[in-house]
């Protein structure tokens, strides 16, 4: 909406303007300017991963270990040929998508509870805002630490816990180490979900509600029939940035089981494990380049959803 | 509106979940922070009242390193981001250029950008120019990083902004610094203070590049050294050590929150719902 206006306000500002000469000349100097002011910015970021992803597009093409430099030769599409014929690769793709998808519908369904709760707050809104703030803030690895010693069979008081058996050891299987990995993520991210679809909630207009209401529309009904429809943009931009982040999933994974042990490596710790610990560069860029195609794929996606929403929502209120 | 007891209980019981739900597992690292050796398989909370584990990591340099790496590199990276972000911002925002969209649509990508695609390739490049293992190796991945963020968070500001209040005082005469250091900079400055402490967050949290791109005290920040800690002897963990280290960086994110939570909302919505 502040876009539309400040669109608005700018073609208003150029009706009124002088003649056609000074536009342009004005228009030149203010072009050159606003280039000046984004140039600094726009260099770091082409520097920072335009090259970088290049240059690993290069070496993803080339026989690269660091542990025998002078083999390097080119090798076409072998590397990509090697890691798409891996079963350690599909079993990284596999931990990855269950991850996403397990963790990002959790988030969703705990996010909009909490964000309701947040809405129509009777008391104490301040306080559990700060609260959902921590896991925001905290530092990933701290918390995969807090979750970790929490399950720990040994010193973690989950298994102290009534109902649960004094002898789970969930960090011992692949199983239970995913269920932990996917809490550590669902516990950090759910805030960060709860806060966008907040923002979405207020865009409700409350009238709605007051009308459906009286139309004798129950709770339940008004949920999925108005607050739903109309936070569908809200939602898909959370769901968006929240996939593509759970996609990347490295920091808990390192932490809680380290390098992937017991099959839990998802895709970014097995590029990680093959370009940093076993320093073969071809081989991890490519399976970096695959990674970056997979994100490229989830944005199209979501983007193109996004498109269809904002549409159909527009179409509606013509 | 007046509210039954029965919806104030539940509202109660809501709001009640949602705070153990936040706070578990700070509240468990700290108890684990607090105990001896011997006390730390007991599965309690708060069984030992002991700071022996802050006495250890506090006299530890390789934590101590990493606390200023930490502070020293997070600070730059964003006193850096948030300049280049805004001057960014101020173009968008209130300028009209071709590739603007290009521009924004860029920074958006870079957003969305796997930081593992290019992980590589920035270790053989740092490892080339020599910038490996030092400041400026992790300030200039992470001011790239923020930039969208804090590009996207300051253009949402920056379009609130009244700016012909700009143009009102320079009628009454005063010069365009005057206009801009006495009107602009107050308006603008809670826009710029949010959107900086979104881009602190992200570098104080960065683990990824301090993995990867560190190997020693010179530049390891605390999240990386976390994951390295070791104890006295290779085969003890060091579950005591970790968890006070733990506490202490997770105290200034606490205080922040409790500070700034109204502004951080704002600033994180703003981001992604406006732009």
């Amino acid at each position: 909406m502040s876009t539309a206006q400040a669109a608005g306000a700018e073609t208003t500002r150029q009706a009124t303007a002088p003649p056609k000469k000074g536009i342009t000349e004005r228009h030149r100097a203010e072009r050159k300017l606003a280039w000046m002011l984004c140039a600094p910015a726009v260099i770091a970021m082409l520097i920072v991963t335009g090259y970088p992803i290049c240059y690993a597009v290069y070496l993803s093409l080339q026989r690269y270990d660091l542990r025998f430099p002078d083999d390097k030769e080119f090798v076409g599409l072998n590397n990509y040929a090697d890691v798409l014929t891996s079963s350690t690769w599909w079993g990284g793709v596999w931990n990855t998508v269950i991850i996403t998808v397990v963790s990002v519908s959790l988030e969703l369904v705990l996010g909009m509870a909490i964000a309701l709760v947040m809405h129509r707050a009777i008391f104490g809104r301040g306080p559990v805002r700060a609260a959902i703030l921590i896991p925001y803030g905290i530092i990933t690895v701290v918390a995969a630490f807090a979750w970790k010693y929490a399950f720990d069979p040994t010193s973690g008081f989950v298994a102290g816990l009534p109902l649960i058996s004094d002898t789970a050891q969930p960090l011992n299987t692949h199983g239970g180490s995913l269920v932990v990995i996917i809490l550590a993520e669902v516990w950090k991210t759910t805030p960060f979900m709860a806060l966008l679809l907040l923002a979405g909630l207020s865009l409700v207009p409350d009238e709605l509600h007051e009308a459906a209401k009286v139309d004798g529309a129950s709770t339940v009904q008004r949920f999925f029939r108005i607050t739903i429809p109309l936070m569908k943009p809200a939602i898909l931009v959370a769901l968006l940035f929240r996939t593509l982040d759970a996609f990347r999933i490295f920091d808990n994974i390192y932490i809680i089981q380290p390098g992937g042990a017991l099959n839990t490596e998802s895709v970014s710790i097995l590029g990680y494990n093959v370009t940093i610990n076993r320093v073969n560069v071809g081989l991890g860029s490519a399976i970096s380049i695959l990674i970056f195609v997979c994100v490229i794929l989830i944005a199209i996606f979501f983007v193109k959803a996004l498109g269809t929403s904002t549409a159909q929502q527009t179409g509606e209120a013509k | 509106m007046t509210h039954t007891a029965r919806e104030r209980v539940l509202w109660g019981i809501g709001i009640l979940v949602v705070l153990l739900y936040a706070l578990i597992p700070v509240v468990w690292i700290t108890s684990l922070s607090l105990k001896t050796p011997t006390e730390v398989g007991d599965r309690k909370f708060f069984s030992g009242f002991s700071f022996d584990n802050y006495d250890v990591i506090f006299s530890d340099d390789t934590f101590l390193a990493a606390l200023i790496n930490s502070i020293g590199i997070a600070s730059i990276a964003t006193v850096i981001s948030i300049v280049l972000a805004a001057m960014a911002a101020y173009a968008t925002s209130r300028l009209n250029f071709t590739g603007k969209a290009l521009i924004l649509s860029g920074a958006l990508a870079v957003a969305m950008f796997p930081p593992i695609s290019i992980v590589g390739s920035l270790f053989d490049m740092w490892r080339a120019v020599g910038l490996y293992d030092t400041w400026p190796g992790l300030i200039i991945p992470y001011m790239t990083f923020t930039l969208p963020l804090a590009i996207y968070t300051l253009s949402a500001f920056f379009r609130e902004i009244p700016w012909e209040l700009e143009q009102a005082a320079q009628v009454d005469g005063a010069t365009p610094f005057q206009a801009f250091r006495k009107i602009i900079v107050p308006l603008a400055a809670p826009g710029v203070f949010t959107a900086a402490i979104l881009v602190f967050i992200f570098a104080w949290n960065d683990f990824i590049f301090a993995n990867t791109l560190t190997s020693t005290d010179n530049a390891r920040t605390v999240p990386a050294a976390l994951a390295f800690f070791t104890g006295a002897s290779q085969f003890e963990q060091p579950i005591g050590a970790v968890c006070a280290a733990s506490v202490v960086v997770t105290i200034p994110i606490i205080v922040m929150v409790l500070i700034f939570q109204r502004r951080i909302v704002a600033g994180l919505t703003a981001g992604a719902v406006k732009g």
